[in-house]
């Protein structure tokens, strides 16, 4: 009988007729696929914990992220399982609110920079010409330089404040989405489907929606995976260096900020915002190769940070 | 190949002009200067004569004229904050700094990566082999500023062997200027050295997999003949593809990682720049930045047509 294997194992249907067979049998390989690698399941895991954690954060975090205990740098314990900062504020309780705007300022810009990379992707590729050329000589200029370098440009420009750094990572970040996606839909242009598609008479706006788009989508989840980690590692080492959210506001990056007064009294301080984000950012690495290895997707671009 | 590198020296100053000019407009485009910030409320009369003396009442046009036009004598205007040094003089001061950091880094985790990667691949699969991996999964992963602090804490203050931050010119002796640079570097160096380790170790597989290496080895050569000679001068190849993309890293470390051990280098200068809305600063601090991103980017692509003649550029 037929075996429900597809992009799963890499084995494929004899002919037609049996393909018809598994077609109906697909059942969530991806699910799958992740259960059988464990680092991509260990991330997803770790991923979703701490998604839950950020946003039931006043129910999960044991303290108020800014309430002062009489007990100012006391190092970790039962009280405080990561200690407290020189304000007597819980670090377990600041670190789970960072969270919330790693996570969230993470996942924002690479959605924006998604959308509007894939856009001008779309556009520079299926329409050429002076479209194309004006799209690609801009690309060009953010591609001579590493995104975080980009963003602080851009910082620079707009001025510092975590609109500000949201708005600059992801125009950051769009430059290799839109690069991504040219390529795509470059290739898929050429396709069969296309010209058939063309020939019964469908208007290029359909042809993009229906036929390009969807095709694209594999690499572009896999590009928007990794980028996530590092716009993640971006804001958080815009806010280390001041330039992001206001000081009363915890983020990592800010707490490891401004833990640097203070890492000779408490190493605790600088230890585990650090800990957070690199954790995270592994995960999503993990969970990256994994949905590179599915959806077979080569490798564009390994490191864009 | 002359003409190669003209051509990519050409477009290469393009794009240091492109962004110097966008960065200009793009400065004076977005609502709010400097004065008003720091004087309008205070004193508004004021705040108009320190924009007539800097020629911020100009059309932007014209600043961008005079601007450009200095730029050539070396003028890059002055800071407006503090004691309104020239700007040309900070980055005078900074780019040795910079450029000091950058190389240790670079020649640090070169070194470093270079041979972990060789051991993993001779080794593949022992003990050292997975500590290489993790390390340079980790490596990638952590944000370079953490790293830095992690050092500090481990090398300065808990063991005491190096100074926490700081930075001492090399005249004033070899021991005191490394020792002030070293865990910078290596902070700097760590997305680097993760990228390079495992790009070599992944090649030198592939290298030590050929019928040469088997023919090496079959005329009874040594294997450190074998490994260092034949298979590491072809296995650097494709790492050099991705020194660019790493290189790059290590540049954008070095900007970060000066702002943790308070080096007065260009990525504090321009950091510092930013916070303080010192338009000069910023403007001369990104011009400069620039160049040494786009001039390196330059030399590593030269550098790869020079060690694979395979490669030819029209």
């Amino acid at each position: 009988m037929a075996r429900a294997v597809d992009i799963v194992t890499g084995v494929e249907p004899k002919d037609a007729a049996e393909a018809m067979l598994i077609a109906p049998r697909r059942r969530r390989p991806w699910l799958r696929y992740l259960w059988r690698d464990k680092k991509a399941l260990i991330g997803l895991i770790v991923l979703v914990v701490m998604a839950v954690a950020a946003v039931f954060a006043s129910y999960v975090a044991p303290y108020d992220p800014n309430d002062q205990a009489f007990e100012f740098l006391s190092p970790p314990s039962g009280a405080h399982l990561l200690g407290t900062d020189d304000l007597g504020r819980d670090l377990l309780s600041r670190i789970i609110y960072g969270a919330r705007v790693s996570l969230s300022v993470g996942v924002i810009t690479v959605s924006l920079a998604m959308v509007v990379g894939v856009l001008m992707g779309l556009l520079a590729g299926f329409y050429g010409g002076w479209i194309d050329n004006l799209i690609m000589r801009y690309i060009d200029l953010q591609w001579a330089f590493p995104n975080f370098i980009i963003a602080v440009y851009l910082v620079a420009v707009f001025g510092t404040g975590l609109a500000n750094v949201i708005v600059a990572i992801a125009l950051a970040f769009l430059d290799d989405f839109a690069r991504v996606m040219r390529g795509m839909v470059l290739s898929i242009r050429e396709e069969e489907y296309v010209m058939a598609a063309r020939a019964v008479g469908v208007s290029n706006v359909g042809i993009l929606l229906r036929h390009v788009l969807p095709n694209a989508t594999a690499p572009i989840i896999v590009q928007a995976t990794v980028s996530v980690s590092y716009a993640i590692l971006a804001e958080a080492s815009l806010s280390f260096l001041g330039l992001g959210v206001k000081p009363s506001t915890p983020t990592w990056g800010l707490i490891l900020s401004d833990a640097r007064t203070f890492i000779s009294r408490a190493w605790w301080l600088g230890v585990f915002p650090g800990l957070a984000i690199m954790i995270t950012v592994l995960s999503i690495n993990f969970l990256g190769d994994a949905l590179r290895d599915m959806f077979d997707v080569r490798e564009y671009q390994e490191v864009q940070r | 190949m002359t003409r190669y590198i003209v051509k990519r020296t050409f477009y290469a100053l393009v794009v240091v002009w492109a962004v110097a000019t966008l960065v200009f407009f793009m400065l004076r485009a977005v609502p709010g200067d400097p004065f008003q910030a720091m004087l309008a409320d205070v004193d508004p009369e004021a705040a108009v004569a320190l924009r007539h003396k800097l020629g911020l009442d100009r059309p932007t046009y014209i600043q961008y004229l005079l601007w450009f036009g200095r730029l050539f004598q070396g003028d890059m205007g002055n800071s407006i904050y503090g004691s309104n040094q020239a700007v040309s003089q900070i980055i005078r001061e900074a780019f040795p700094r910079t450029i000091a950091l950058a190389s240790l880094a670079f020649i640090a985790s070169l070194v470093l990566a270079i041979s972990a990667g060789i051991i993993s691949a001779v080794k593949k699969h022992s003990l050292l082999d997975h500590i290489f991996t993790l390390a340079a999964f980790l490596g990638l992963s952590m944000p370079d500023f953490w790293m830095g602090i992690l050092l500090i804490i481990v090398f300065a203050v808990r063991l005491h062997w190096l100074p926490a931050i700081g930075y001492v010119p090399l005249s004033k002796g070899f021991w005191p200027w490394f020792s002030h640079l070293l865990m910078p570097a290596i902070a700097a160096g760590t997305p680097f050295s993760a990228i390079i380790a495992r790009m070599t170790r992944s090649a030198m597989l592939e290298v030590l997999k050929t019928d040469y290496i088997k023919v090496a080895r079959a005329k009874g050569l040594q294997e450190r003949t074998v490994i260092f000679v034949h298979a590491l001068k072809n296995a650097l190849i494709p790492v050099v593809t991705v020194m660019g993309i790493a290189f790059a890293l290590l540049m954008s470390g070095t900007v970060i990682v000066e702002n943790v051990f308070a080096i007065q280098g260009l990525g504090r200068v321009l950091i510092q720049g930013i916070l303080n809305r010192d338009y000069p600063v910023v403007q001369g601090a990104i011009l400069v930045v620039s160049v040494i991103f786009v001039f390196t980017n330059l030399l590593v692509d030269i550098l790869y047509t020079v060690i694979d003649p395979r490669i030819r550029y029209e």
